[in-house]
């Protein structure tokens, strides 16, 4: 029996529903998890970029993804220095504010910022705060062995907060339901890829992000549901330039940007909270295998990829022209979040690349707490009229 | 307030002679490996497998002392703003960036030619190394090796040898050492030899308990060395020389003049007045004038906390079991890396130790801009570190590397009221 968090409308057109993720994505007091936790649920914040959430699952626990907000970071500014991107310090404003309660917080060493978040929350709160050290040579023959024994280490202390054991059917039970989830993001993916007309990029958007904070059954029901309201659509296509838009692994570009991108391009593909795609493919549920091996198998070898994994195997570059040639895609946006150090040190490598396989790119930076976009909107519309009228 | 230098009698004075003429032989025989065309391992300082390289007679470069160099020698800029021109950002790590403009120049540098990379070996212990290693690998091809050392899950939360999850580290650490063994095996063209890896580890165990020894020695009043200038050069030694008997032999003579020092009362200023444990990177572009800032007070640096990550963890002591050299390489190079580690992220209770063990009056916090690594929990940590004690405490922002974020006179007005807050605090005490 799921806890429900959602009091979805009985949505008759796409708008309802995409509206409804919206203003609870924008809500910073986040509803969903209080009702969770109201209900006596237990809470696991987990920050960006990926996070084994079937762990957490399978312990009949909440995995919400701290990805920080748009808030003035009243309390967290004095815990920081100057020279931070953003999202460090919203998500740890939601925490120190009580918006969002936990019982556990897991941080990763994604960026040399970011590693330090277990330090600086568990200094601050007397839950459990740690690292998850996801493996940083994932090309080696010793990662997968290594990162799953890091998983069971980790489903201990999993169930310690939850109060109870877990077994390998109750992990693999979870890998389905999250299976599920990833089946029907990547349904919601290549509906963007194909007739990007039916569905926006920040529609799309705000249908994936609120899985990160409700139960991923709920969220499979509701993007089941604007499946089939997208295909019910009356859109036509327009001549707008395909463009893939990167940069978004961690901080988040606010979805008025988004949107403002959506008016005069389609997106068709982008590595807008890339964790939760980042498995591939199904991860095998078999009850004879080990399913804290199956996770550690595809987190490895059925991944995506992003700035802050190094994979020999998967050059950032390649993989970018891999992405703009597998959405058919005419151009790319090449973000950063400000402050955003594998990202801007990305942003040189991909737009060499690009240039070199002669593919016009847009580069600029964004900030999650940003309102205004005239002048970035004006940067790109030229961009696009160079690109379409050269 | 003038540096101590009355005594020139006996040993005094020498770590730093010796050191400056150890530094500059290095940089000469790396003129001569790039002069010759031959590559280098290019490593980091935390976890450099530096005994494990010179089984194979690899150079080793390490690029951030190569950076730090340009500024010290004041002519960052010039590379940061050509790594800049080239598409690199202003917020980045400024160290990646004068390596970048190095490369772009053929291996130009002030010390000399510097060799390319025929191998670049790096740890995860800072992120930014694995972002500057992929630099290299799409400037040249470089066979590029990441170390993965798990760190400490959380605070106080290490494990130690026998606990099941160490062992399950140390196993992951042991297995990839291999792989790094035949990668090496492969660059160098050279085979294994267990008995140079004994003599290197050796090597590293003397200098590793000299390092250990002589940071335990400032506890002495007056503090025999500045913790933040004159050990930043053994710390070049430390790094520069690991595995090798000019380190070794450098680390016991230093052992002896700061033992000379302590003994005899000559302190690294004539009259300290205030005890200060410094926690950051250094402020390179004004080096001296940063510490003249404090030493004009009368305050002088005893502990650093960059001596403690920046020699990779060296500070703990830690010492291989010449039996078992491989096992136990695993096993030094988890708990020394993860101790470097600890040293950024979870240090609040090894500087609640140094409070007590160095006399400690008061606690520098300098972050910059351009290490996240060092940088980011420091004002968390100042806060919780006030908690716990009273004590003074002073937190300031410039760089490392970038004169444009350094503001002298602004570092000055904070520097000064943080002394006369210190006097007052005597005062008030009685002391």
């Amino acid at each position: 029996m799921v806890t429900r968090t959602l009091d979805v409308p009985v949505a008759g057109r796409l708008e309802d529903l995409t509206h409804f993720a919206r203003d609870l994505l924008d809500d910073t007091d986040f509803p969903t998890v209080r009702r969770w936790r109201d209900a006596g649920g237990k809470v696991v914040g987990h920050f960006q970029v990926y996070f084994p959430e079937e762990l957490a699952h399978a312990a009949g626990l909440l995995p919400v993804k701290i990805r920080g907000a748009q808030l003035e970071a009243r309390q967290a500014e004095a815990r920081f220095g100057s020279y931070l991107c953003s999202i460090l310090k919203s998500s740890l404003e939601l925490a120190l504010s009580g918006r969002i309660e936990l019982d556990m917080f897991v941080t990763h060493p994604i960026c040399d910022a970011a590693r330090n978040l277990a330090a600086v929350w568990g200094r601050n709160f007397p839950y459990s705060c740690q690292i998850l050290y996801l493996p940083q040579n994932a090309d080696s023959p010793h990662a997968a062995s290594y990162l799953q024994g890091e998983y069971v280490r980790l489903q201990h202390d999993l169930e310690e907060i939850a109060g109870r054991a877990v077994t390998a059917a109750d992990v693999a039970r979870s890998i389905g339901v999250f299976n599920e989830n990833r089946r029907l993001l990547r349904q919601l993916y290549a509906v963007k890829r194909d007739r990007p007309w039916l569905v926006s990029v920040s529609e799309a958007y705000v249908l994936m992000a609120i899985g990160g904070i409700v139960p991923r059954e709920e969220h499979n029901d509701l993007l089941q549901r604007a499946l089939e309201l997208i295909e019910q659509r009356d859109a036509k296509p327009q001549d707008r330039m395909r463009v893939v838009f990167e940069g978004g692994f961690c901080e988040q570009p606010p979805t008025d940007l988004l949107h403002m991108i959506g008016q005069f391009t389609y997106v068709v593909d982008d590595d807008l909270l890339i964790g939760m795609r980042w498995l591939l493919d199904d991860v095998p549920t078999d009850a004879d295998t080990d399913p804290w091996m199956n996770l550690a198998v595809a987190y490895l070898e059925c991944s995506s990829y992003s700035p802050v994994q190094h994979d020999l195997r998967k050059p950032k570059e390649r993989m970018l022209l891999d992405r703009i040639r597998g959405a058919d895609a005419q151009a790319a946006i090449i973000s950063a979040a400000k402050m955003c150090e594998p990202g801007l040190d990305e942003q040189v490598a991909y737009a060499k690349a690009l240039e070199a396989d002669g593919i016009p790119y847009f580069v600029t930076e964004f900030e999650e707490g940003m309102t205004s976009f005239d002048h970035l909107q004006i940067q790109l519309e030229t961009f696009v009229e160079n690109v379409l009228f050269a | 307030m003038s540096t101590q230098t009355a005594d020139t009698e006996g040993p005094v004075g020498r770590g730093a002679s010796e050191g400056a003429r150890l530094f500059r032989e290095w940089y000469r025989s790396l003129d001569a490996v790039a002069q010759r065309g031959d590559g280098a391992a290019y490593v980091f300082v935390m976890g450099s497998l530096a005994e494990l390289l010179r089984v194979f007679d690899l150079p080793t470069v390490f690029p951030e002392v190569n950076s730090l160099q340009t500024a010290v020698r004041r002519v960052a800029h010039e590379y940061l703003n050509e790594a800049e021109d080239y598409g690199y950002s202003p917020d980045i790590c400024g160290y990646v960036k004068a390596d970048v403009a190095l490369q772009l120049r053929g291996g130009s540098h002030p010390m000399g030619q510097i060799p390319k990379p025929a191998l670049a070996v790096l740890t995860n212990a800072c992120n930014t190394y694995i972002k500057w290693a992929e630099i290299w690998e799409r400037m040249y091809q470089t066979p590029v090796f990441t170390l993965d050392v798990p760190g400490s899950r959380a605070s106080g939360r290490q494990t130690w040898p026998g606990d099941p999850d160490f062992e399950r580290d140390r196993e992951y650490v042991a297995r990839q050492l291999k792989d790094l063994i035949s990668l090496c095996e492969k660059v160098s063209g050279k085979p294994f030899d267990i008995d140079r890896l004994r003599e290197t580890l050796g090597h590293t165990n003397a200098m590793n308990r000299g390092w250990k020894r002589v940071l335990e020695i400032n506890r002495s009043v007056p503090a025999p060395f500045n913790a933040v200038t004159d050990a930043t050069i053994s710390l070049g030694v430390a790094n520069g020389f690991r595995g090798t008997l000019e380190g070794a032999t450098y680390f016991s003579q230093l052992v002896e003049e700061m033992e000379y020092k302590a003994a005899r009362g000559i302190g690294t200023i004539q009259d300290e007045k205030h005890r200060l444990i410094f926690v950051g990177v250094p402020c390179y572009p004004i080096f001296r004038r940063f510490n003249e800032m404090f030493s004009e007070w009368g305050g002088a640096f005893v502990v650093s906390t960059y001596l403690w990550f920046a020699s990779g963890g060296a500070s703990l002591g830690y010492e291989y079991d010449l039996e078992r050299p491989l096992e136990s390489l695993a096993e030094g190079v988890l708990i020394s890396v993860r101790h470097a580690m600890d040293c950024m992220f979870f240090q609040e209770q090894a500087l609640l130790e140094s409070i007590d063990d160095y006399h400690i009056d008061g606690v520098v916090y300098h972050a910059i801009k351009s290490c996240r690594t060092v940088s980011t929990g420091l004002a968390d940590n100042r806060r919780a570190l006030m908690a716990a004690r009273d004590v003074a405490s002073l937190f300031v922002e410039s760089d490392m590397m970038d004169k444009r974020v350094v503001s002298e006179a602004q570092l000055k007005n904070r520097v000064d009221a943080f002394f006369e807050g210190l006097a007052s605090r005597r005062q008030t005490a009685g002391v």
